[in-house]
C-alpha cells in the first residue's frame, strides 16, 4: 500500500520594520531585556494601540509578490490567552478579514514549477520571550520582542513531500528578502516554520489525522522532522494504529519529532474584532503605488539572465537566489561587461571569497566597476586569466584597483615575442634531455615547458605565445 | 458665598478683577475638602501639596492673565485616567499601589493649559457599576443624602462637585457613568460623542464604548472643559478626525423653533412619578423657550440593556485579561504559573468585576459568540439605526436621565440586574456612540435633585450645550447646594 504526505505550513517572518508595529519602540534584535520597552507595548493600563503604516505596506507588498488578493477592508482582532510573555492578555492578530487572500508560491517540480496555494497572510504583533535560565525558583519576561510585528503566511495542504516543504521555505525566504520586508533570519527566529503534517493512501481524498510540528528553525531541520514525522505517520498506520491529533515538537539532537505534552489542547481563543484598531479600508491607487514601486521578483530575474544574456539556468538562479548578487550582476552587465564572463567570475572566485567571510556581495570592497575594469584587461591581454585571480584576491583585500595592482606588482603579461622566444631558447638549452624525449613523442612535456617558461616569467608570460612559440621551436 | 462654591467661569472673573488668588482658591477647596470628605468620601487620592504649591507660583506668575481657561483651576480627575507619577487605582485592589509612568492625553491636555489636580475619585471598581459602591476604598455617598448612593460609575467625580470638593471633575462613561451620577447629585455631566476626546491614558472597561467627560457645576463650564480635552489625539486611532469648534460659542444662543424628539420608549411604567413629573415639566420650560416638541419612537430600546451588558462584559473580559501580576499591580505568588495568576486575580478584583469577566468571557466563547456577541453587535446597529432616523426628524432628543432618583446605599448591591437596569436611559447612547447631557431639572419631594437627559447627532454636542445652557440659565436647579 502507498501513502502519501498532505503538509499544509504555517510561516511566521518578522517584518523589517524600524519600529515595533503599535507604539515606538525599537525592533532591533539581540538587546540587553527589556530595554526596548514602553507603556503601549508592556500592556499598562489605558494604553492603546497605533497601527505601523509600514507593517501594513509591507504584508501588502508581501501579497503582491506571492499573487495574493489584496483585501481592501480588512480588520484586527484579539487572541485571548493568558502567558507570561504576553503583556495584554491577548495578541492582537487577524481571525476573519485577514490583509491578504488566496495567492501562490512556484516551486521547482519535475520539469515545470509547482504551484503551492495560500490561503492567507495576515498581519499580527509578536509576544516577549520567558527567560527560564539564571535563577532555580523563577522566571523572567524579555519584553523587547513584544510588539515586533509578524506577518503569518498560511499554505494550503498542497505540498506533498519534506523537499518540497524546505523548496517552500526556500523560495519564500529569497521573495521576502528581495521585497525587503523581512531579513529571513531562521537562527535568529525572524523566520519560523510550523507544519500540519497527515499522511493517506495515494489516490484517496480524504485527509488523515494530522500534527502540528513546531520548532524547526532550519531548511535542514524541516526536511529531517518532516521526513520522520511522514515516515512515523505511516509505520504507525501500517501496524494498524491511529495518529493522534497533536503538537510535536522536533528534538534535532535525536533526530526525532516528541509529542508535546500540551496544556493548550482545545484552547478557545475568544477571537473578537478589537475596538482599539480601526478597520483598515485600502485606496486601490495606494495597492497600485506599493505595487509599482516594488522591485523585480526573483523568478523574472532569472528568466532575463537566461533569455537576455545566455546564463544558463543553474547560474541564473545562483545569481537570482539573493537580491543583492543579482542587482550587483546587472551592474556590472550594465557598465560594459560581458554577461557570461561576469557570471562566472562571480559564482566561482568571487562567491568562495564571500562564503570564506559569510558576507553579502554588496559588504564586499569590490564594486561592480572593478570586476569590469579587471575584466578589461584579461580582454586586451594585458593580464592573464592565471594572473588575474591573483590580482582579484588582491583587490578582495586590499580594495585596491587592478590596475594598480597590476601596476605596483609588476604583473602585465608578457606578449613580447623576442623577449619571449630568448627566455624560450635558454629553457630548451638547458633541458636537452626533454627537448629529446618530446621530439621521440612524449608530447605531454608540453605543459613542462610551458611550466619552466611560467616560472621564469613568474607567470607573467602570454600562455598563448608561449605556445606558438614552443610548437614552432619544437617542431 | 465662598470661593469653592463658584464655577470656573466665576472664579476667573473674580481672578481677573483681582477679587482672589489662586492660591485663595486652591486653600478655599482644601478647606472644604477637610470639612465635608471624611462624609461624601469622594477621593481615593488627594494631591493637596502639589496642588497648593503650583497655586502659590500661578500667584507669582505675571503672565497668569494671557492663560487659558483652566489656568490653575483646581480639578479632580477620576482615577481611572492615568495621572504620570500619581497614582491611578481605578477603585482596585489590583492597581492599589499602581503609579503610571505616562499621562493620559485629557491630563496632558489640562496640564497644557496649567490645571491643578486636586486629587483622584472614587469610581466604581473598573468603572463597572451605577453605585460607586463596588469600589475597593469605601463608598461615595451623595451630597443631598448621606444615605444614598452618589450613582456610577463616576460617583466620586459628581460627588465632589456636587460637595464643592473641586470646580469641575472629569469622569468617564461607558453606559450612564457620567450621567447618571450628574443626575443623581445635581450637577452637569456630558458625555461627548464617542471618539470625540481621546481615550488614551483611560484604563480600559469597554474599549467601543468608553468616552471621558466632565462633570461640572454649570453647562458653561462643562463647555469650557469640553474645548480643553476635545480633538484627534494620534494615540487613540478610534479619536475622530473632525473639527473642534468652540464650545462656550453656543451658550446663550436661544432655541427658537429647535425640534426635540421625545421618545415614548423612555415614558415606561416603572419610572419614578415624580421624576417623570419634573422631567415632563422640564420639556414644557424647553418649549416655553421656543424648542418645539415631538414624539418620537425609538423602537429597539427595549433591547439596549442586554445588548450592552454583552457587549461590555465581552470587552472588559479582554481588557482586563493584562492585570495577571506578572508586570505591574498586585501579585499573590502561587504554586506555579496558574496558581499565581487565579490568587492574584481572585484576590485583586471584587465581586462585580468578576461577575463581568465571567459573562464577558462565556458571550466571547466558541459555540456562544454568534448567539451572544454578534448579535448584540447586530442589535447594536438597529440601536444606532433608531438614532439616526431620529435625527431625521428632530434636532435633539430629551429624556429622564435615570428613571429613579438616588437609591439607598445598600439598596440594590444584592440584586445585580436591578442595578443594571439603573442606566436604562443612558445605555443606548454609548452604543449609538451620541453625545448626551444631564442638567438639573428639578428635585423630589425628599430633596433628590433629577437630571434631564438631552441627546444630540454625532459630533454635534453644540447644540446640547446651547438646549442644556438655554434651560439652565431659565430655571434655578443648578443654583441649589446641598446641605453639608
Amino acid at each position: 500500500m502507498q501513502y502519501e504526505a498532505v503538509i499544509g505550513l504555517e510561516i511566521h517572518a518578522q517584518l523589517l520594520t524600524d519600529t515595533k508595529i503599535f507604539c515606538g519602540c525599537s525592533t532591533r534584535f539581540g538587546s540587553e531585556p527589556n530595554t526596548q520597552t514602553c507603556p503601549v507595548c508592556a500592556g499598562m493600563p489605558g494604553v492603546l494601540p497605533v497601527m505601523n503604516r509600514k507593517a501594513v505596506e509591507y504584508v501588502v507588498r508581501t501579497g503582491l509578490a506571492l499573487n495574493c488578493e489584496i483585501s481592501l477592508y480588512s480588520r484586527f482582532a484579539r487572541k485571548n490567552y493568558f502567558y507570561p510573555d504576553l503583556p495584554k492578555g491577548y495578541q492582537i492578530s487577524q481571525f476573519e478579514l485577514p490583509l491578504c487572500e488566496g495567492g501562490y508560491l512556484e516551486i521547482p517540480g519535475n520539469g515545470s514549477n509547482t504551484k503551492i496555494s495560500l490561503t492567507r497572510i495576515h498581519l499580527e504583533e509578536d509576544a516577549g520571550k520567558n527567560i527560564h535560565e539564571g535563577s532555580a525558583s523563577d522566571s523572567f519576561v524579555d519584553l523587547n520582542r513584544a510588539g515586533v510585528p509578524l506577518m503569518e503566511i498560511v499554505s494550503e495542504p498542497e505540498i506533498r513531500t519534506a523537499k518540497e516543504a524546505t523548496d517552500f521555505m526556500k523560495k519564500l525566504r529569497t521573495i521576502v528578502r528581495y521585497i525587503n520586508v523581512s531579513d529571513g533570519n531562521m537562527e535568529q527566529g525572524s523566520l519560523r516554520c510550523d507544519a500540519n503534517v497527515s499522511v493517506r493512501q495515494e489516490g484517496t481524498k480524504e485527509l488523515g489525522v494530522k500534527t502540528e510540528i513546531k520548532n524547526m528553525n532550519s531548511f535542514r531541520f524541516i526536511e529531517k522532522a518532516l521526513d520522520y514525522e511522514i515516515r512515523r505517520q505511516i509505520k504507525v498506520l501500517q501496524e494498524g494504529g491511529r495518529i493522534v491529533q497533536e503538537t510535536r515538537l522536533w528534538n534535532s539532537e535525536k533526530g526525532i519529532t516528541e509529542s508535546m505534552r500540551s496544556k493548550e489542547e482545545a484552547h478557545d481563543y475568544r477571537y473578537f474584532p478589537d475596538p482599539d484598531l480601526v478597520p483598515i479600508v485600502f485606496d486601490t491607487s495606494w495597492i497600485d503605488d506599493i505595487k509599482a514601486n516594488m522591485s523585480e521578483l526573483p523568478d523574472v530575474k532569472k528568466e532575463r539572465f537566461m533569455n537576455e544574456w545566455g546564463i544558463a539556468e543553474q547560474d541564473a538562479d545562483l545569481l537570482a537566489s539573493e537580491r543583492s548578487t543579482a542587482e550587483w550582476f546587472e551592474e556590472t552587465v550594465k557598465l560594459g561587461a560581458d554577461p557570461k564572463a561576469a557570471c562566472n567570475w562571480i559564482k566561482g572566485d568571487f562567491m568562495k571569497l564571500l562564503n570564506e567571510e559569510s558576507i553579502q556581495i554588496d559588504e564586499s570592497r569590490i564594486k561592480p566597476g572593478d570586476l569590469v575594469e579587471i575584466l578589461g584587461l584579461i580582454d586586451r591581454g594585458t593580464i592573464s586569466g592565471k594572473i588575474a585571480k591573483t590580482v582579484f584576491e588582491e583587490m578582495y583585500k586590499t580594495g585596491k584597483k587592478a590596475g594598480i595592482i597590476v601596476e605596483e606588482k609588476g604583473l602585465v603579461q608578457m606578449s613580447d615575442e623576442s623577449g619571449l622566444e630568448s627566455i624560450i631558447d635558454d629553457i630548451l638549452v638547458k633541458n636537452t634531455d626533454a627537448v629529446d624525449k618530446f621530439k621521440a613523442g612524449e608530447n605531454k612535456l608540453m605543459s613542462f615547458f610551458v611550466g619552466q617558461v611560467m616560472k621564469e616569467t613568474k607567470g607573467k608570460a602570454n600562455p598563448k605565445i608561449v605556445n606558438e612559440i614552443l610548437r614552432k621551436k619544437l617542431g | 458665598m465662598e470661593l469653592y462654591n463658584l464655577s470656573i467661569e466665576e472664579l476667573q472673573s473674580m481672578i481677573k478683577s483681582g477679587k482672589a488668588g489662586f492660591a485663595e482658591i486652591a486653600e478655599s477647596v482644601f478647606n472644604r475638602i477637610e470639612a465635608v470628605e471624611d462624609r461624601v468620601r469622594s477621593y481615593v487620592t488627594l494631591n493637596k501639596e502639589e496642588a497648593v504649591s503650583l497655586a502659590k507660583q500661578a500667584d507669582n506668575d505675571t503672565t497668569a492673565d494671557e492663560k487659558q481657561a483652566l489656568y490653575a483651576m483646581p480639578l479632580a480627575i477620576k482615577d481611572n485616567i492615568c495621572t504620570e507619577g500619581v497614582k491611578t487605582t481605578c477603585s482596585s485592589l489590583i492597581l492599589q499601589n499602581f503609579v503610571p509612568p505616562y499621562e493620559s492625553s485629557v491630563t496632558e491636555k489640562l496640564k497644557a493649559q496649567g490645571y491643578i489636580l486636586t486629587g483622584k475619585t472614587n469610581l466604581d471598581e473598573f468603572a463597572m457599576g451605577s453605585s460607586t459602591e463596588n469600589s475597593a476604598f469605601g463608598h461615595t455617598r451623595n451630597p443631598w443624602d448621606l444615605e444614598r448612593v452618589p450613582g456610577g460609575s463616576s460617583g466620586g467625580s459628581a460627588a465632589a462637585v456636587a460637595a464643592d470638593e473641586c470646580i469641575a471633575a472629569l469622569g468617564s462613561d461607558t453606559g450612564g457613568s457620567i450621567r447618571q451620577p450628574a443626575a443623581f447629585c445635581g450637577v452637569v455631566g456630558l458625555k461627548p460623542t464617542y471618539g470625540r476626546v481621546s481615550r488614551y491614558g483611560l484604563v480600559a472597561f469597554a474599549s467601543s464604548l468608553d468616552q471621558i467627560g466632565p462633570l461640572t457645576k454649570c453647562v458653561k463650564d462643562s463647555a469650557i472643559l469640553l474645548n480643553a480635552i476635545a480633538g484627534h489625539d494620534a494615540c487613540d486611532s478610534t479619536s475622530a478626525e473632525v473639527p473642534v469648534p468652540d464650545f462656550t460659542a453656543v451658550t446663550g444662543k436661544d432655541i427658537k423653533g429647535m425640534k426635540i424628539g421625545i421618545p415614548g420608549e423612555y415614558f415606561i411604567d416603572g419610572i419614578d412619578k415624580e421624576v417623570e413629573a419634573a422631567v415632563r415639566e422640564g420639556i414644557k420650560q424647553l418649549e416655553s423657550l421656543g424648542a418645539m416638541p415631538v414624539e418620537i419612537s425609538l423602537p429597539h430600546t427595549e433591547y439596549a440593556v442586554a445588548t450592552y451588558y454583552i457587549l461590555a462584559t465581552s470587552e472588559a473580559s479582554s481588557n482586563l485579561a493584562r492585570y495577571d501580576g506578572v508586570r505591574y499591580g498586585l501579585r499573590v505568588d502561587g504554586d506555579d504559573l496558574i496558581d499565581m495568576y487565579m490568587r492574584t486575580r481572585e484576590e485583586g478584583f471584587g465581586a462585580e468585576v468578576k461577575r463581568r469577566i465571567i459573562l464577558g468571557t462565556y458571550s466571547l466563547s466558541s459555540g456562544y459568540y454568534d448567539a451572544y456577541y454578534k448579535k448584540a453587535q447586530q442589535a447594536r446597529t438597529l440601536i444606532k439605526q433608531d438614532f439616526e432616523n431620529a435625527f431625521n426628524e428632530v434636532d435633539a432628543i430629551v429624556t429622564p436621565t435615570t428613571p429613579t432618583p438616588a437609591f439607598k446605599v445598600g439598596e440594590k448591591m444584592e440584586d445585580p440586574l436591578h442595578m443594571y437596569l439603573n442606566d436604562i436611559f443612558t445605555i443606548s447612547l454609548n452604543l449609538a456612540g451620541v453625545p448626551g447631557i444631564s442638567v438639573p431639572c428639578g428635585f423630589t419631594s425628599e430633596n433628590l435633585p433629577v437630571g434631564l437627559q438631552i441627546i444630540g447627532r454625532h459630533f454635534d454636542e453644540e447644540t446640547i450645550l446651547k438646549t442644556a445652557y438655554a434651560f439652565e440659565q431659565s430655571t434655578e436647579w443648578h443654583k441649589r447646594k446641598p446641605d453639608l
